[in-house]
């Protein structure tokens, strides 16, 4: 101790040194402060871009959806009339998309997170999968046309859509899947190994129920990608008026993206149904952030279970 | 027993064999683009299409160039990222060092919302409040063109770029900050000298996905960007990007015509260009991976 006080003394500058260092302390918390406003505003930046986004529908959208809107046929061409085809078909590509995706998604998942051993097929594996999530929607458009639609026959269909959505969701849920897996505790698997269980009895028994949330929290999210995807399904099956329900999955059917997409700029009145579209846009982001919404809030729950 | 053993390897083949199921389908998607978009080059050479600056597949004879095209992906994509870049990452470094735990648990599901945004819906939102508002306040000919195109795809990446630059950010070593702090550095500098620079490839990766996002996007181009096949050479140029155009002419190109072979011949290249990110992606993200403060 007194070798270091002894030190000290012998600096000269000591007392200076000491005189100074507070403001360049200080000159350091205001650069801190100055910065760390910023990246609050970039923060802010995102809030506004969604709040300003929702306004905008929500006030030039809310007048024009009403009971008739949500439950009716369109007529006139299109110009009045409620879009409830487009509701129906949104729903039913979006289902029909998870039934496609989630047992794949989910086995690819098991795959890669419990059986799997590091090595090049896995290596394969998830560079395909990465690839795969960056395809382009309009991509996986055209490969809906050649392919299924074309190749397959299916020709413009809920069954060309469903399966080209199916795939574009399949890398999301396939992430959620195996972040759901890993957060199943290790030693849920090895207590059940440990009683005699084998390692399929182990997952179907132990691990898979144990992930059923987090799983359907992803599935959620798919869905709702699903729902809002629009340069898929345009060459693969929508069409923008059909006169009757879809009956069948060989029927091409209307879509909320889609008729948003032709009411805004191909309609031959695109400004006498601004009020229709921007009620179908409205439509469709409840549709989307309310199944985002259900997905955070059930996430919450799980992982304060968890906790 | 051996009958359960044999159970047991069937079950794991029958994964093994789900899980190759992406692969198979990014296969089939580069086997049916290149075998519905080669047979254009039996009537345009590869470079000529590329370099062409002419794209009027519709006129007599037709004219297949892309190079308008690729520009204009090129030009959205960089005008957009010079905005989603610092708006995103800012956001990360906010989201995973800076924010209380109350501000981050309600910013977090913004950016999430903000991601779940249908791209029709930014497109449409690009088109009758931002393009009317741009044409009052700048005085243009037109408000649908690069620059309002760029600004509404830079916020579809956003969500992406951040997403990907907070994990990678949270995943860098207590340790580190906890050294830097305690060697007097404040919580700025601990942010841009050891955070920041730890998480960089992380924080690449982000970067590089988000470009492609942007790149890859079709219905906020399409509604967006203006139509115009031209090479731009202002911000205030209307624009035709190549999803852009694949999505509106689609439609109207009779079925294995020279015309729908060159939409999927655009298809490709699209499909190179956002392959090739995904594989810089990969390639930075496997090459940098942060294993534990040791490595540093």
């Amino acid at each position: 101790m007194d070798l270091i006080e002894a030190a000290l003394e012998r600096r000269p500058e000591n007392k200076e040194a000491d005189g100074f260092r507070a403001p360049g302390m200080s000159r350091r918390k205001a650069v801190q402060a100055g910065m760390f406003g910023l990246f609050r505003a970039a923060a802010l930046i995102n809030g506004l871009a969604l709040l300003v986004i929702v306004f905008f529908l929500l006030k030039n959208g809310a007048g024009s959806v009403t009971w008739e809107f949500l439950t009716e046929q369109p007529y006139d061409s299109m110009t009045r009339g409620g879009i409830l085809p487009c509701i129906v078909g949104t729903l039913i590509l979006g289902l029909g998309a998870m039934l496609v995706a989630f047992p794949l998604g989910v086995a690819s998942a098991v795959f890669l997170s419990e059986y799997a051993a590091p090595g090049r097929a896995v290596r394969v594996i998830r560079l395909g999968i990465n690839n795969l999530a960056g395809v382009p929607s309009v991509v996986f458009g055209l490969f809906g046309l050649a392919f299924f639609v074309t190749w397959c026959g299916f020709g413009v269909s809920i069954l060309s859509g469903v399966l080209t959505l199916g795939l574009l969701s399949l890398p999301v849920i396939i992430g959620t899947a195996e972040e759901a897996l890993r957060s199943v505790p290790q030693t849920y698997r090895e207590a059940s190994l440990g009683l005699g269980a084998t390692k399929w009895q182990t997952i179907s028994r132990v691990v898979l129920p144990a992930a059923v949330p987090g799983m359907l929290t992803g599935s959620i999210l798919g869905l709702s990608r699903a729902a809002g995807e629009t340069a898929a399904i345009m060459f693969t099956a929508a069409v923008f008026f059909s006169p009757r329900m879809p009956s069948g999955i060989f029927d091409q059917v209307m879509a909320l993206p889609y008729h948003i997409y032709v009411l805004a700029t191909a309609g031959t009145e695109i400004e006498k149904t601004r009020p229709l579209q921007y009620g179908t846009a409205l439509v469709l982001i409840c549709l989307v952030l309310g199944m985002n919404l259900a997905a955070i809030w059930y996430r919450a729950r799980i992982q304060k279970r968890n906790q | 027993m051996n009958k359960r053993f044999l159970k047991e390897k069937l079950i794991r083949a029958g994964f093994f064999v789900t899980a190759l199921v992406s692969v198979l389908v990014l296969g089939m998607i580069m086997v049916f683009l290149f075998s519905q978009g080669l047979p254009i080059f039996d009537q345009v050479s590869v470079g000529r299409f590329i370099f062409g600056t002419q794209w009027y597949p519709t006129a007599e004879p037709p004219d297949f160039g892309i190079l308008p095209l690729i520009a204009a992906s090129v030009a959205v994509t960089a005008v957009s990222s010079l905005i989603a870049i610092p708006l995103g990452v800012t956001t990360a470094v906010y989201l995973a060092e800076i924010a209380s735990p109350r501000m981050r648990g309600f910013f977090k599901p913004v950016v999430e919302m903000l991601a779940a945004l249908p791209s029709v819906v930014i497109g449409f939102f690009g088109m009758v409040v931002f393009a009317p508002f741009l044409l009052e306040q700048l005085d243009l000919l037109t408000g649908l063109n690069l620059l309002n195109a760029s600004i509404m795809l830079a916020f579809m990446s956003v969500p992406t770029i951040c997403s990907i630059s907070e994990d990678a950010i949270y995943s860098v070593p207590a340790e580190l900050k906890e050294a830097s702090l305690a060697l007097g550095a404040t919580h700025w500098q601990t942010i841009y000298r050891v955070i920041v620079p730890a998480a960089l490839s992380g924080i690449s990766t982000a970067v590089i996905l988000g470009m492609s996002r942007a790149m890859g996007e079709t219905m906020v181009v399409l509604m967006v960007a203006g139509g115009a096949s031209l090479i731009p050479g202002s911000l205030f140029d209307p624009v035709r990007p190549m999803p852009a155009s694949i999505a509106a002419e689609m439609a109207e190109a009779p079925f294995h015509s020279e015309h729908y072979y060159a939409l999927f011949a655009i298809g490709v290249v699209l499909f190179l260009f956002t392959f090739l990110f995904n594989i810089c992606a990969d390639y930075i993200a496997g090459r940098h991976k942060q294993v534990g403060a040791a490595t540093l």
